[in-house]
């Protein structure tokens, strides 16, 4: 009995560890295409030619990260999406709690009627050309606004907040009425302070997608000035040539060299999201939790 | 007397409803704006589609355009790119079914396999990353590693292999088109299924294995049941939804040299409306997609509700 149970130990042992193998092998494969982009951004021409770069920066160097920081329309389109994203992310959450606050209210009268007429914009979507006419008739086309109120509430979204609010004991709120407290009292005084969490999340949600939204940006925006990042770095990956002043280097290097810049104006733009990426880490799951919870 | 207790009564309804709009009409002051965005952002644009039956002429804008009834839906018909969208939507769609749906499921049955928590925190930590990158930076990585001097082709040619023409030839891009979903979603989809598994009571397993179930034994009889419904509803939804494709994906992966397979209804409609400017024509389009869309998405519905789950509507 004794012996059978230590060959079964040792049997379950080694499929742990090949099993522990393999996933290791997977998590490579999955950021191995991101080392490789990441070695090319930082390799000489001559490397990136003779096709050495693989897992690992041949000939370092921070030629093409000058290049990229050096692109005026680049670095201002950077700091630009930062802000965006900041004021998109900032009006996506006060209008989602300003929707989802009253509807996770029992004693709002007509909010299952309320609740269908917005779930059905989940299921049924005019298309887009309908949508880009609104946006042009109500005259927001190359603007900023056009990559902020077309989307600034997310259906999805506003159920997940909804039913986090429903979760707060309604006792609370009474006890606060009681004592002398308006709705928007509640709200600001009771409410939102318990939901800290579940804001954290969907902010996160709400920034991560207008960091990386770009086909809103496609149909409304023409203007090169008003491009977000993630538009400004398909021009840039498009581009065949970087400028006209490095003709004299020979087509071949100058178009390594332009591979090596748009690896690096890749990783550039990746950046953010790495850096946010502990806290998605952090709450994402939890606030997938929440939008399971039906309310 | 009578007359006294009606009038008494109604002054009391009046003054219920006065209360109530007294304690409650914040709630509905906060509404207004997210009605309004619903209104004039979400509904707005279906009214729009009715200049899928109009001459649109885009000065007489949405509502003075004359109307020409059904003619742009046979223009639409007999158009031969239109049919091609649609196949090609259909396509990509049902490879993504065939070969992306089920890798979250086996990776989310082996995560389960882990018994080490460490392990399988840092395998999850990294499988996570692709989804919450945009299609623009995934499409740049992919035109990268792909590229005929990409580092794939170095693999192949430093095994003796010939360079492949991964992003020109038509068989080729669809292959790269659905190996880069499933670098995408299969980590973050196994989310929904570990979510199932960590309510698996535990003794279950502990009983399966008293009973003398092998390893595959367990997986078959307690892992996969208890995903069982979660799969079956996922299915289903995916395959209502098989007529919609995202806008990003197929526009930022595709290239002129492979339009013959990566055109989609979405990336059509864009072409054709907002680059040619056919407005009535693209929304068409887009008119006969989301139809066909929504009557799929409620028949599918239906069926899931009929097989005793909640369904999604």
């Amino acid at each position: 009995m004794v012996e059978e149970k230590k060959r079964i130990n040792a049997s379950e042992k080694l499929f742990q560890v090949v099993l522990t193998m393999s996933f290791i092998v997977l998590s490579f494969i999955c950021i191995f295409p991101f080392l490789n982009v990441f070695s090319i951004s930082f390799s000489s021409s001559t490397a990136i030619l003779s096709g050495d770069v693989t897992l690992w920066p041949v000939g370092w160097n921070f030629e093409a990260y000058e290049r990229v920081i050096g692109n005026p329309g680049f670095v201002r389109s950077f700091f630009y999406t930062v802000f965006l994203t900041a004021v998109y992310t900032a009006i996506a959450m006060i209008i989602s709690i300003c929707a989802a606050y009253p509807l996770s209210r029992k004693e709002l009268k007509g909010r299952n009627i309320i609740m269908m007429f917005i779930i059905f914009t989940m299921y049924f979507d005019g298309g887009i050309i309908p949508n880009y006419l609104i946006v042009r008739d109500v005259g927001l086309l190359d603007s900023m606004w056009a990559l902020i109120i077309p989307c600034m509430l997310s259906a999805y979204n506003l159920i997940i907040l909804r039913s986090f609010f429903s979760s707060i004991d309604d006792s609370i709120k009474e006890a606060a009425y009681l004592d002398g407290c308006s709705e928007m009292g509640i709200l600001l005084k009771i409410v939102l302070p318990l939901s800290v969490p579940a804001i954290a999340t969907l902010s996160l949600f709400y920034a991560i997608t207008r960091w990386n939204g770009v086909g809103d940006a496609i149909f409304y925006i023409s203007d090169p000035d008003k491009f977000p990042l993630q538009l400004k770095l398909r021009e840039i990956i498009m581009m065949e040539q970087i400028s006209q002043q490095e003709a004299s280097q020979g087509v071949e290097q100058q178009k390594t060299m332009a591979e090596s810049v748009k690896a690096a104006s890749i990783i550039a733009t990746t950046v953010p999201i790495l850096l946010v990426y502990p806290f998605i880490q952090k709450y994402f799951t939890q606030g997938l939790m929440l939008g399971s919870v039906k309310g | 007397m009578e007359d006294e207790k009606t009038m008494k009564k109604s002054e009391q309804k009046r003054n219920n409803i006065k209360n109530y709009i007294k304690r409650y009409w914040q709630l509905y002051a906060l509404l207004i704006c997210p009605i309004l965005y619903f209104v004039i952002f979400k509904y707005g644009p279906m009214y729009g589609v009715i200049i899928a039956f109009k001459d649109f002429n885009i000065f007489a804008g949405i509502h003075d355009s004359p109307w020409i009834g059904m003619e742009i839906f046979k223009e639409v018909f007999a158009s031969s790119e239109f049919y091609r969208a649609l196949r090609n939507t259909f396509l990509l769609n049902l490879g993504d079914l065939v070969f992306s749906f089920p890798a979250p499921i086996i990776l989310a049955i082996l995560l389960n396999e882990l018994i080490s928590v460490k392990v399988r925190r840092i395998t999850q930590t990294i499988l996570y990353i692709p989804h919450f990158l945009s299609w623009v930076i995934i499409a740049g990585i992919m035109y990268q590693i792909f590229a005929s001097k990409g580092v794939i082709n170095l693999i192949i040619n430093a095994f003796g292999g010939q360079s492949i023409n991964f992003l020109g030839n038509n068989v080729n891009w669809v292959i790269v088109y659905l190996l880069t979903g499933i670098w995408q979603s299969a980590g973050y989809g196994t989310i929904i299924y570990l979510a199932a598994l960590t309510g698996v009571n535990p003794a279950l397993y502990d009983a399966a294995y008293v009973d003398g179930a092998n390893r595959f034994q367990r997986i078959w009889h307690v892992t996969l049941p208890s995903i069982a419904n979660t799969i079956t509803i996922l299915l289903v939804l995916q395959l209502g939804k098989i007529i919609n494709i995202s806008f990003e994906r197929p526009y930022m992966l595709g290239n002129a040299l492979v339009s013959e397979v990566a055109k989609v209804i979405s990336t059509y409609v864009y072409q054709v409306g907002l680059e040619a400017g056919r407005f009535s024509f693209a929304t068409a389009v887009g008119l006969f997609q989301s139809i066909v869309g929504l009557v799929m998405l409620i028949t599918v519905n239906r069926i899931v509700k009929k097989m005793g789950q909640e369904g999604v509507m």
